[in-house]
């Protein structure tokens, strides 16, 4: 690794932080605006043109707010949960590839923070890493409600992961690989994913929802019922954080659906590598597109459909979810031995 | 009784959820409602009933005769009249000192309007009153009558539409 090879990677870090940390504040106003959209009303229109300044209002509000350490916590965990949680969720877009090779001065540079063989089980064990936040969150507070969502956290987890996990299988059967890169040049060289396993498409992206806890799976923080879930106890920044690491896992999830499924950067009936360096540009932008698009989806989704109760969910997950994930990796592992 | 039986595609829940989310991207399209409150303000409907007014006649003299009619009939017990002899020589003998309504027990239903048989008191289509003291909500006879000043020339909402500057006259 040379000076080259450093400095790059420093820039891509920078760059793929700061563009999480953005599209993050983008989507609280998104979020809102969409909301209102959907509901014939405007959502936020006061501060700035069209509102673009809310969130930079939201974020300083949370700053200014008090910030309160109530009396029976256990305070160096109920300090150390945010963390837990925000930490996963900003380290897992690292490996993600979010645009092809770019040659500079004789050197290839690719767009991705970090390509490690195991890249997908990376994601999948950072993912899960997350929850123990939420569950050390709800325990440390020292409060019925937050502890109960802490745990519905954890068992909404085991429900889904295991859903997830097979509909990945499909997708590492036909690539034959782990890394996010030959994943997405196996679909540049055939086709989508999504073309071929629509019900593995389907399944993961269900499962996304309820990892990221997003409606119609947020149980974790259902307020009917439990208050607020297990941040119930948290306020000011320590709040924002499990606020960021939400939107944050959401971005990363998308981005994860869209190399699985739908060609990562792989911008369809275009061939990028005779574009040059422009079809790096086009690349980076068709993978921002298709983000964004299931970032929409969430909140479309959100603002449409009711939510589960909690029973409900257990049994989407274990009873049709993980079925339907192993009929999709028999129907593959079929294919390729009838295909052999 | 309608009864709901589902169809066979309803039993796989996709089509129905693709029709949800139909329904709510169309919306999503669709011309919006909201009324931008501060600047634009909602016109009500003629027969509205909102803050009260006192009538007068054309020379300025006040409609009422403080034959507390209006007091009788309300339900809410909010208005407070004190009748005294009328300034004037001619025209009516009776005539109100003290004419007053507590907007925080009334609940503009309009008794006192249908109960005036001189067509004194009567109700206006503003709705956006507001104070930050209970004592500032009851209002007296003169801000009845500024009331009647700003309402008597067409609805004030409409006006306020076309960038005429009103002041509802109630002290906050």
């Amino acid at each position: 690794m040379d000076t080259f090879d450093v400095i790059a990677s420093l820039i891509k870090v920078v760059v793929v932080f700061g563009a999480i940390i953005l599209t993050v504040a983008i989507m609280t106003l998104a979020e809102r605006r969409v909301a209102g959209f959907i509901q014939y009303r405007l959502g936020p229109n006061r501060v700035g043109p069209w509102g673009l300044l809310q969130p930079v209002a939201d974020g300083l509000k949370f700053f200014l707010k008090e910030d309160i350490i109530p009396d029976n916590v256990n305070k160096p965990i109920y300090l150390l949960a945010p963390v837990i949680t925000i930490v996963p969720a900003l380290m897992t877009f690292a490996v993600i590839p979010f645009g092809a090779s770019l040659e500079i001065a004789g050197h290839t540079v690719k767009l991705q923070v970090a390509d490690i063989n195991i890249g997908l089980l990376y994601i999948l064990a950072l993912t899960s890493v997350g929850v123990y936040g939420l569950v050390l969150a709800g325990w440390s507070s020292g409060s019925k409600y937050p502890l109960l969502g802490g745990l519905r956290s954890s068992a909404q987890l085991i429900s889904y992961e295991l859903a997830m996990g097979l509909a990945i299988v499909g997708v590492i059967m036909v690539s034959g690989g782990l890394t996010f890169n030959e994943i997405v040049a196996h679909q540049q060289a055939t086709s989508w994913n999504f073309w071929k396993q629509p019900l593995a498409a389907l399944v993961f992206l269900v499962a996304i929802f309820a990892e990221t806890n997003r409606l119609p799976f947020d149980l974790t923080e259902a307020e009917q019922e439990l208050v607020g879930g297990y941040h119930t106890e948290y306020s000011s920044f320590k709040y924002i954080m499990f606020f960021l690491s939400e939107y944050a896992n959401m971005i990363t999830a998308s981005a994860f659906m869209v190399c699985l499924f739908f060609g990562g950067w792989d911008i369809p009936f275009v061939d990028e590598a005779a574009l040059g360096n422009w079809g790096v540009v086009f690349s980076v932008l068709a993978f921002a597109f298709k983000v964004g698009f299931f970032l929409f989806l969430y909140i479309w989704i959100r603002w449409t459909f009711p939510r589960f109760r909690y029973d409900q969910l257990m049994r989407l997950g274990w009873k049709v979810m993980l079925p339907l994930g192993l009929v999709n990796i028999f129907a593959v592992g079929l294919w390729m031995a009838l295909r052999a | 009784m309608r009864t709901y039986e589902p169809r066979f595609w309803d039993r796989f829940y996709l089509l129905a959820l693709a029709q949800g989310l139909f329904i709510t991207l169309v919306r999503f399209f669709k011309r919006k409602d909201t009324i931008q409150y501060p600047e634009k303000k909602h016109v009500p409907p003629a027969g509205y009933r909102g803050l009260h007014r006192l009538n007068k006649f054309d020379d300025g003299r006040i409609k009422c005769v403080a034959c507390e009619m209006c007091q009788t009939a309300c339900p809410a017990h909010c208005i407070d009249i004190e009748p005294s002899a009328a300034p004037w020589e001619d025209g009516e003998e009776r005539y109100p000192v003290k004419f007053e309504i507590d907007l925080l027990r009334c609940i503009f239903c309009g008794f006192c309007e249908i109960a005036c048989p001189k067509d004194a008191i009567e109700l206006t289509e503003i709705y956006d009153f507001s104070a930050y003291t209970r004592d500032n909500l009851r209002i007296d006879m003169e801000g009845l009558l500024k009331v009647f000043d700003v309402t008597k020339n067409g609805n004030v909402y409409a006006r306020q539409n076309r960038g005429e500057r009103i002041e509802v006259p109630i002290a906050r």
